[in-house]
């Protein structure tokens, strides 16, 4: 295993064991003891189970998993920071519909591949996007009538 | 023959048309890489809170059952497996298209999935009553027993790694957990105001199998994708009828090993189709032609990885133990109708059960006769862009978590545990045990308290969870289950993983 996925999985797994360690102590610290018998039960073995698998990873022994490579982490980190803007902060503010059209049209401007210095390319991806849009609202909208947050732009 | 009371209700207008929109659906999107069969009825859940539980349970039965068999027109004429079941299906099928006989590949292998489907179902029908009356049988410690074993065995069997595949199982019964105890009213674990009221599930699902997909498109980048499309020539239907049923040996290993694979809780259509193609290759004959385009190949994989789809209901519907990550959708499917599978379900709502399961028989056949149609369409959808596929994914998680109590707390809890999963995945560990930690953990809960509640009142709690037949048995397979994947770890002899399973693919190539 290379040094950076043995780093990766030390702190995959030290996060997951952390998670464990809060919960088990949660489970055996809070009032009333009957509502977390059951968590204190599953907390044990998770605790158990964590801690194991952080130390296979601290001694490098971690056989699954390949970690993130340099290059995933460049390709994802633009469209994963669109992805968290639009569903924590964007679909509320702006609303549903007009939050979708501009977060669609900027992952497909960052990950279509055709190339960007054509104008049709650029009409093609503003088309898919109307047309995305189209099929949201009659699907949410009209068929579902699920009543989302006020628009800003209508 | 209870089942065929409930026949005629498949063919009223609004069911029959939801398992025409479910199948055709279904076929486009299985075809689609990166649209597995599990996301794919994830994504559909939304869309059944309208409709009447029959109806619900039709349009997710036929999208799973076609999300199947669809995976196979990718395979064939673009060499990628549209879902991981079909991954055996590229080593014959896709070199057939090759020689111009991808009309002939497509036909046996819609025709072979139809009857390793129809035996499936067949299986269901006769098996599930039976198992689900012997389910009555069981008490509260049981069912915390079965509980426990559905999330050790889907742990066990469908991780690369035992112990994190345990693990996840673990935190999903922790995350089930969170909210309000229902005896004592106390908060548990709410660390904020969006899980307050306990994770629903819906938007969980959602998240956890549609947004480890996006990512997963972010991650490849703006690449193209190559493949081209093998123009497919007519061929008569009634020569691949008669090759279907000449070719006995591989379509009998295909559907026999599927049903098998099936009824076993955590493996996957991927290890049917390898298992029946490897199988059927090492029983044939002209086993030196497999591998070049031989029809044998084809129709064992196909028939495998539809055959198991009925089977793998049947833990779900009699034990609330699901077969396969999407028999676990399906189950929270289900729950939002407020039906619980086993005995219940097939006492109190036989129109229900049987009008889903006939269904599914029907769907098999439709299948089968839209399959040919709709695989020229399918390829060209199967070329979508990986920017299009992850906007649309991405927008349909946002509105079908939001649409299941237009709540935005479900949306942020779908986006959190989608990205928290993604990299997971990532470090080995598993979305499918989680999944089911979550929807089994309230069903382990409360036999776990109520079955305390009888053992301060009788005995003690060691007697009452450790002794009795059926307790020694089902612990029996917990431990079985963990103990054998373990020694097949130990012993580096397991390939139940996506990952595994395109090596295994590779050897047998």
């Amino acid at each position: 295993m290379t040094e950076l996925p043995r780093t990766q999985h030390i702190i995959a797994s030290g996060l997951v064991a952390a998670v464990g360690i809060a919960v088990a102590y949660i489970s055996y610290t809070q009032e009333p003891a009957e509502a977390f018998l059951f968590p204190r039960l599953i907390s044990t073995v998770f605790v158990v189970l964590a801690l194991w698998t952080f130390g296979k990873a601290v001694l490098g022994r971690t056989k699954v998993g390949n970690g993130l490579s340099r290059d995933a982490i460049t390709n994802i980190l633009p469209g994963l920071i669109v992805a968290l803007i639009y569903i924590f902060w964007a679909a509320k503010a702006l609303g549903f519909y007009t939050a979708s059209t501009i977060t669609f049209f900027i992952l497909l401007s960052l990950y279509d591949p055709a190339p960007h210095g054509e104008a049709r390319t650029w009409i093609k991806r503003a088309l898919i996007t109307a047309g995305f849009l189209a099929v949201m609202y009659g699907l949410f909208a009209q068929l579902l009538t699920v009543f989302t947050p006020k628009e800003i732009l209508f | 023959m209870e089942f065929l009371a409930y026949m005629g209700d498949v063919f009223t207008p609004i069911n029959f048309g939801l398992l025409l929109i479910g199948t055709i659906g279904g076929l486009i999107l299985g075809a689609t890489p990166g649209l597995s069969p599990t996301m794919a009825v994830a994504l559909l859940i939304p869309f059944t809170f309208r409709l009447e539980p029959a109806q619900g349970l039709i349009l997710l039965g036929a999208a799973y059952t076609s999300t199947v068999a669809g995976g196979a027109v990718s395979a064939i004429l673009l060499k990628i497996p549209g879902a991981p079941a079909n991954i055996a299906t590229t080593l014959d099928g896709h070199t057939m298209a090759q020689k111009g006989q991808g009309a002939r590949a497509l036909q046996l292998s819609f025709l072979a999935s139809a009857v390793g489907g129809v035996f499936g179902v067949l299986l269901l029908i006769f098996l599930t009553p039976v198992l689900a009356q012997w389910a009555l049988a069981f008490g509260p410690s049981h069912l915390f027993w079965l509980a426990i074993l559905g999330v050790t065995i889907i742990g066990s069997l469908d991780s690369s790694s035992v112990v994190k595949g345990l693990l996840s199982g673990c935190i999903g019964l922790w995350l089930a957990t969170i909210g309000f105890d229902d005896i004592m009213g106390a908060q548990r674990f709410i660390f904020h105001d969006a899980v307050a009221g306990g994770i629903n599930v819906i938007p969980a699902l959602i998240g956890l199998f549609a947004i480890p997909q996006v990512i997963t498109m972010f991650a490849k980048g703006r690449k193209r994708l190559d493949a081209e499309v093998i123009a497919v020539e007519k061929h008569p239907i009634g020569q691949a009828v008669g090759e279907v049923f000449r070719r006995k040996r591989a379509l009998s290993i295909g559907t026999i090993t599927g049903s098998i694979i099936g009824l076993i809780p955590g493996v996957g259509g991927q290890i049917a189709g390898l298992v029946a193609y490897d199988q059927t290759k090492k029983t044939s004959p002209e086993r030196e032609k497999f591998g070049t385009g031989h029809s044998e190949g084809v129709i064992a994989a196909e028939s495998a990885n539809n055959a198991m789809v009925g089977p793998s209901l049947v833990p779900l519907l009699t034990l609330s133990i699901p077969g396969s990550p999407t028999a676990a959708v399906l189950l929270g499917g289900l729950l939002i109708h407020g039906i619980f599978p086993g005995s219940d379900l097939f006492d109190n709502y036989p129109d229900v059960a049987w009008t889903f399961i006939n269904s599914m028989l029907i769907g098999q056949i439709l299948m089968c006769i839209f399959g040919l149609y709709v695989a020229g369409l399918a390829a060209r959808v199967a070329q979508v862009p990986n920017a299009v596929m992850a906007a649309v994914v991405l927008g349909l998680a946002l509105f079908g978590s939001y649409s299941v109590q237009n709540s935005m707390g479900d949306v942020y809890v779908m986006m959190a545990l989608g990205t928290g999963m993604y990299f997971l995945e990532r470090f080995g560990f598993s979305a499918a045990p989680l999944v089911l930690g979550l929807i089994l953990g309230p069903i382990a809960e409360a036999n776990f308290i109520q079955g305390s509640m009888i053992a301060n009142a009788t005995s003690s709690m060691g007697e009452y969870f450790f002794s009795g037949t059926l307790n020694l048995v089902l612990i029996g397979i917990v431990v079985a289950s963990i103990g054998y994947s373990l020694w097949m770890e130990l012993r580096d002899k397991r390939y139940t993983t996506k990952d595994d399973a395109v090596l295994k693919e590779e050897s047998l190539s």
